[in-house]
């Protein structure tokens, strides 16, 4: 089963899903991020794919595209560094996220093949427009057991709502607030009104909020009314400002944190 | 405007040109897209849309620009020359035809603020001007290296009331300051238009734009036809960044196979120098600012910064119908190093007494290239006028001087 279905089956509130940009702060830390966040509890990981022109992205996960590039980071490099992860006891669900550029030029049956050989589970490509996804995508997908994550904003009609959710089996990531990633969200009552509104939908794919989600109290707002949240930018600025010698530490004590009454019970 | 019949060139019910175009949006720009996707067509073919944009390009613009006989341009090159003088429109450029058509749409569409991006600042300079004259608040993203470089045009989009935002992020040029207008559009979904500047970005912005730029070719027909009894020539030629003007000077003749349709890239130093941005010789198909077109990029996908000594033509892609127009040969892209332009600005500057813009060079600077005869109709859209580039002619001053 899919790694996803099974994580959604078991768990439905509180779930945590860390976003990090592949080969940041280092092109090798990739994987030992990915360990510690296991490690620390996240129930799922999203690996950003670095591109150079992220217009959905905010100056936090923009920086860490750029130092993921001049790096040297790669699609090809990224697989090279997955491969063998399910065998050395990565057991996470895992997404990759990214732009559609780099994707076609790798070659998107290719890019399916390699993500099932290394055990992705999912993909979230937010310039992925739906028509194309239906049209040219889903069969690929499907054949190599990939679910597909789509984006809803407070400005998503309704009725796109519920056509997006129709097309996507991993989960709808809710976009907090109009922005791009890592804008201060306040979670106040627009944003409560959103997510209450898009619960009475009554949508068959699971919820998590992103944008804007940095700790314990965005988290617990934005979890209320969904399955979890979704936390990038805060995680990035946690990498930068660490040596990668107290990384694991840290993350342990960021993811934490994230969840205290998780951690109490 | 008319519907005009299917054609491989034109945009598609689905806003595809053949393999190319498409809205490539995360879902925070989809409704703003959306909403103009839905509308654009209803507002422009409004006959009060339509009086107004007609007046204002009348009396505001000074359209219809002339179209001038380079008699002694066309003796130095051996053939029939005629310049469709954009450079003679306010503000010194065609793009101000885009930016009063956008603006008359933004302002139907109930927005009250404006966002766009430029590079040299034309396009800026341009946007700055319509939204003084509407009234409306005015935010201009420009590449901090752009604007150390471009000083004059930055001054110019202050003076007219609009604030200028440097793009810091990424290599600090024009595809960096379309992607912070796009983020300042993703955060003001609902009251914010933003007008791009070229044939770039998500459909319908390149149809949109080649529509509000199509007055170029329209007028050139009637001023052919009365100065030489034809309605059609035998070349036109236009430069090409995203490609506005080319989209507009080419937009009547797309379907007339007897129009040579020749675009002019900017091969910087060199089409295999590493420093160019002659985006057909270099690209391939990929997807950029929202739309699939042929784009400069790394083997893994990563857009890659191009070079020309014209700020306006250094973008890494081309707009998607210039795309289509390439991948079906029906327009010729001839890449123009710095060096030729520098010496058809010279030339054109010496012979007829017009200082064209670098951009406008590049076009130029096709006409010994495209092998046309003595009697042959070769029409230049003269994009633009070469004030802003002063400061880089008069670098190159002592080069040509006799």
């Amino acid at each position: 089963m899919n790694r996803l279905t099974s994580l959604f089956q078991h768990k439905t509130t509180d779930v945590l899903n860390v976003y990090f940009t592949a080969g940041f702060p280092q092109l090798g830390d990739t994987v030992p991020i990915l360990k510690a966040l296991q490690d620390a509890g996240a129930d799922l990981v999203e690996i950003g794919m670095p591109y150079s022109d992220p217009v959905a992205d905010g100056e936090t996960i923009q920086r860490s595209n750029q130092q993921a590039l001049e790096n040297g980071m790669t699609v090809a490099t990224l697989f090279e560094q997955l491969q063998g992860i399910r065998q050395q006891g990565i057991t996470v669900p895992i997404l990759l996220m990214g732009y559609l550029n780099p994707v076609v030029q790798f070659g998107v049956e290719k890019f399916c093949q390699q993500c099932q050989a290394v055990g992705v589970d999912g993909l979230i490509l937010p310039d992925l427009p739906l028509e194309v996804y239906a049209r040219e995508y889903q069969p690929l997908f499907a054949q190599y057991g990939l679910q597909v994550v789509f984006l809803v904003t407070p400005q998503t009609s309704a009725a796109r709502v519920r056509q997006l959710d129709a097309l996507a089996d991993g989960f709808i990531y809710l976009v907090a607030a109009a922005g791009t990633t890592g804008a201060q969200t306040d979670m106040n009552a627009d944003v409560d009104a959103y997510l209450s509104r898009t619960k009475a939908l009554g949508l068959r794919n699971p919820t998590l909020v992103g944008f804007g989600i940095s700790d314990a109290a965005s988290f617990a707002a934005a979890s209320r009314h969904t399955t979890g949240a979704i936390i990038g930018s805060a995680f990035i600025r946690l990498l930068q400002s660490t040596p990668a010698s107290e990384r694991p530490a840290a993350i342990q004590e960021f993811v934490a944190g994230i969840r205290p009454m998780a951690n109490l019970a | 405007m008319t519907l005009l019949a299917p054609s491989p060139y034109r945009v598609d019910a689905g806003g595809y040109y053949g393999p190319f175009g498409g809205a490539y949006v995360p879902e925070m720009l989809y409704p703003n897209v959306e909403e103009l996707r839905d509308n654009y067509l209803r507002i422009i073919d409004d006959p009060e849309f339509q009086r107004e944009f007609t007046q204002l390009l009348t009396d505001y613009v000074g359209r219809p620009t002339p179209l001038f006989l380079a008699q002694r341009l066309s003796a130095e090159i051996g053939t029939t020359i005629y310049l469709k003088r954009e450079d003679l429109c306010h503000t010194g450029a065609h793009k101000i035809n885009n930016a009063l058509g956008q603006i008359l749409v933004a302002k139907r569409l109930g927005k009250q603020r404006i966002v766009a991006e430029t590079g040299a600042g034309q396009h800026g300079v341009a946007t700055a001007t319509a939204c003084a004259l509407m009234g409306l608040e005015c935010i201009i993203y420009m590449g901090e290296i752009d604007i150390e470089r471009q000083k004059p045009n930055v001054d110019r989009m202050r003076m007219l009331g609009a604030k200028v935002v440097p793009a810091k992020s990424g290599s600090k040029t024009l595809k960096d300051a379309t992607n912070e207008a796009m983020r300042h559009w993703i955060s003001n979904p609902t009251d914010t238009h933003y007008i791009i500047g070229s044939v770039v970005g998500p459909h319908p912005y390149p149809d949109m734009v080649a529509r509000f730029q199509s007055i170029i070719s329209a007028e050139t027909i009637s001023q052919l036809l009365q100065q030489t009894g034809r309605a059609t020539p035998d070349f036109m030629l236009a430069c090409v960044g995203g490609g506005s003007n080319a989209a507009g000077a080419f937009y009547h003749y797309l379907d007339e196979p007897n129009v040579r349709l020749v675009a002019a890239e900017a091969a910087g130093q060199g089409v295999t120098s590493g420093h160019s941005a002659a985006t057909t010789a270099l690209g391939k198909p990929g997807i950029l600012h929202g739309a699939s077109t042929i784009l400069m990029q790394t083997e893994d996908g990563q857009v890659t910064e191009p070079y020309s000594i014209s700020a306006g033509l250094d973008y890494p892609g081309i707009g998607p119908q210039h795309a289509q127009l390439f991948a079906t040969g029906r327009a010729e892209f001839l890449s123009i190093t710095d060096k030729q332009a520098l010496d058809a600005a010279f030339q054109l500057s010496r012979l007829e007494g017009i200082i064209p813009a670098l951009e406008t060079a590049h076009a130029l600077a096709c006409l010994p290239l495209i092998g046309a005869k003595k009697d042959d109709v070769v029409v230049v859209c003269l994009s633009g006028r070469g004030d802003k580039d002063l400061a880089t002619y008069t670098k190159h001053l002592d080069e040509y001087s006799a």
